[in-house]
């Protein structure tokens, strides 16, 4: 399988009006994983949503591709097909849908038809990837997300990640709500994916999360594009200094952006 | 088709005549005669909100072929499937345009007394037992022209009867099977659960001929005894040319309790009652309905639950999904009578609509005589939640197949609730077929 490539080039973005992303660059390549980090409403979140298609973002200017392909001509549906995946920091609950026939309906969109995973297969590896997350079997049969507990929907993303197998995963903020032995068993979960055929984005608030899951490079969003990059010694410096001393040393005045929420 | 509902093709000699070959016992005849007088008189329902005028339902055959089944394997694939495993297949009515055409009962069940059998046999076999309930204290011949015209013309109907203290595990399972272009399906059915029994029953309704111009007139009556238990499961499956008429209702008694489950699948125009009087004190019932409307499909269902007894509850969960240009009413009625204190009636409508161009309407009605009760009601119209489809759609499902996710969950509360598999999967067969 060839290295994927997820080239970001100067994005904007905007809802209702309101411009968040300004100009944000940004290349992923198979066997990397970049961190995002930020303060609270500096657009993080709003490019994870933007680039999986979400329909309440506009894109205003800018150019994403996804292995070469155009990803903003896609629809949500064949940008997961074509291999991207976000895990997502508020998932929905469907009512009535069980999490193991979401998941096979999900895996066999991305098969196609006439090439339908065996069930028994399909069993299997959802056993074997719900016994690496320490999930309950019970867990098949509820309701996809419906009455689950906030580490419960994040798990649940991380399970979805492990069962559809994508190229490039963006995880908008998985670490938010979840306590030291989650957070340990949501990275065993992200570890086990990485290869050359796996690149990722972790957008974050704290760097608590890149403890467990080590960053290639890190960089630092505010004011909707990214204002410093390095590598996990610039996670340190921000859990050490906060965002404060950045702001200050480049010159950034607080500023008024919202982060909204998918 | 659309014809007046005036003057009825049939008169007292007629139905003498019809009466006698069938054998049935005198009190019955007389009470078809005079039902044929009423149905001349009375006036149609009148539900609230859809336009029944000009629907077909006195334009039929009233007397139509039939055949026995020998075996189970010479059924048609699409009835054979419904019927399911072979344990189940042991209790099991099938009745081919009205009449009986296969039967069976197991040992065990009979030798406890139960009796399951079409009405016909019934009336012949167990005429007493069957008029202390036919007619009795759940349904009324005089309540309009098709009550009274169903008393009339009964071509088709099913007895079952469990007696005192009998508990029964296994579902008994009844197929209602047309396949005649201008069948007229009228069919009472009987339930009784008498004291402190327990029984799970399931109906389907299939007809299999779509050029025609069919009628489906329906009374079904349920008896819950004293801490009796009822689980009762059906699912309608009318084509298109079947104008249907649709009317269960149950009379609940001291502690006892029934569960409704229902698919409401019709293609044709359908006025549907379901009713449920809590008369004992203490009794409960849990009502959950599900229906698609598709294509120009009218459709009326009024939902009433009646609260008589002290400390009763009631849920009721009735999910529409409206498609195309079709029409639907869901009216919900939970009236809690003077005395009933200490009761609790609770209803949820939801009507999901995939489609500019359909109609739903869900009207709650609570209806309170009595200060110390607890009453609660939601009701919703409304499209595909827009951040449900990203999602589902994040993970590589098209648009189509989300949404279609997205209804089958929505009509999974009765779908998960009927306790024959073969029936669940035709269930979400039908509904995979309509939504597609």
């Amino acid at each position: 399988m060839a290295q994927p490539t997820l080239k970001i080039e100067d994005l904007h973005v905007s809802i209702e009006g309101k411009e968040i992303v300004k100009g944000f660059s940004l290349e992923i390549k198979g066997g990397e994983i970049h961190a995002v980090m930020g303060p609270n409403g500096t657009g993080k979140s709003t490019l994870a949503s933007a680039l999986m298609g979400h329909p309440k973002y506009e894109i205003t200017g800018g150019k994403v591709t996804f292995d070469g392909q155009d990803l903003l001509e896609m629809e949500v549906d064949e940008r997961a097909r074509a291999g991207l995946f976000l895990a997502m920091q508020y998932p929905s609950e469907i009512s009535g849908v069980t999490n193991a026939d979401f998941l096979r309906t999900a895996i066999n969109a991305r098969r196609g038809e006439g090439n339908e995973i065996p069930v028994m297969q399909f069993i299997k590896k959802l056993d074997e990837k719900m016994k690496l997350l320490d999930i309950d079997e019970e867990f098949a049969n509820r309701y996809l997300n419906e009455g689950f507990s906030g580490g419960e929907k994040k798990r649940n993303e991380i399970l979805q990640l492990m069962m559809l197998e994508p190229k490039i995963a963006i995880l908008d903020e998985i670490d938010s709500g979840l306590d030291i032995d989650a957070l340990k068993i949501v990275a065993k979960g992200v570890n086990a994916m990485r290869s050359p055929e796996f690149g990722c984005l972790i957008i974050t608030h704290y760097q608590r999360l890149l403890n467990y899951i080590k960053p290639d490079k890190v960089h630092v969003m505010m004011q909707g594009r990214i204002v410093k990059s390095g590598g996990p010694e610039l996670a340190e410096r921000l859990e050490a200094e906060g965002y404060d001393g950045l702001k200050k040393e480049l010159g950034i005045e607080d500023d008024e952006v919202v982060e909204q929420e998918a | 088709m659309a014809t007046e509902t005036k003057g009825l093709h049939y008169d007292a000699s007629y139905i003498e005549k019809f009466s006698s070959s069938r054998g049935e016992p005198a009190w019955f005849t007389e009470m078809r005669k005079q039902a044929l007088a009423l149905a001349e008189e009375l006036p149609l329902p009148q539900p609230e909100k859809t336009r029944i005028i000009g629907w077909n339902f006195t334009e039929f055959e009233h007397e139509l072929e039939s055949k026995a089944v020998d075996s189970l394997n010479d059924l048609p694939e699409y009835i054979h499937r419904l019927i399911g495993k072979e344990e189940q297949a042991g209790n099991l009515l099938l009745i081919h345009n009205g009449r009986l055409a296969y039967q069976s009962l197991s040992d065990d069940l009979k030798s406890k007394g139960v009796i399951f059998t079409d009405l016909e046999t019934a009336l012949r076999e167990h005429g007493d037992l069957v008029k202390k309930y036919y007619f009795a204290k759940a349904a009324k011949l005089d309540a309009n022209k098709l009550t009274a015209l169903n008393a009339a013309l009964v071509n088709s109907g099913l007895f079952l009867y469990v007696p005192k203290n009998v508990e029964i595990e296994v579902p008994l399972q009844t197929v209602f099977w047309q396949d005649h272009p201008d069948a007229g399906l009228i069919n009472h059915v009987i339930v009784v659960a008498d004291d402190n029994s327990s029984i799970t029953y399931v109906e389907n309704y299939l007809s299999t001929e779509h050029e025609g111009s069919q009628v489906a007139n329906i009374i079904t009556e349920v008896y819950v005894g004293d801490n009796a238990t009822v689980r009762f499961g059906g699912v309608d499956q009318f084509t298109k040319d079947v104008t249907t008429y649709i009317n269960r209702r149950s009379y609940v008694g001291a502690n006892g309790r029934l569960e409704w489950a229902l698919g409401q699948m019709n293609d044709g125009n359908t006025l549907s009652e379901t009713f449920t009087s809590l008369v004992g004190d203490g009794g409960v019932t849990d009502m959950k309905a599900v229906s698609i409307g598709h294509g120009e499909q009218r459709q009326n269902f009024e939902n009433r639950i009646h609260h008589f007894g002290r400390n009763t509850e009631s849920d009721m969960l009735i999910h529409g999904v409206q498609l195309d240009k079709a029409q639907s009413i869901f009216n919900a009625i939970t009236k809690i009578e003077h005395g009933a204190s200490k009761s609790d009636g609770e209803q949820t409508q939801r009507v999901l609509m995939l489609s500019e161009g359909a109609r739903g309407d869900a009207n709650p009605i609570l209806l309170i005589d009595e200060n110390d009760v607890i009453a609660g009601h939601a009701a919703s119209v409304g499209r595909i939640d827009p951040i449900h489809l990203y999602y589902l759609m994040s993970r590589g499902i098209s648009r189509k197949d989300a949404e279609r996710l997205i209804v089958h969950g929505f009509l999974n509360p009765v779908v998960s609730q009927l306790p024959i598999e073969g029936v669940k999967d035709q269930l979400t067969e039908v509904i995979e077929g309509k939504v597609k």
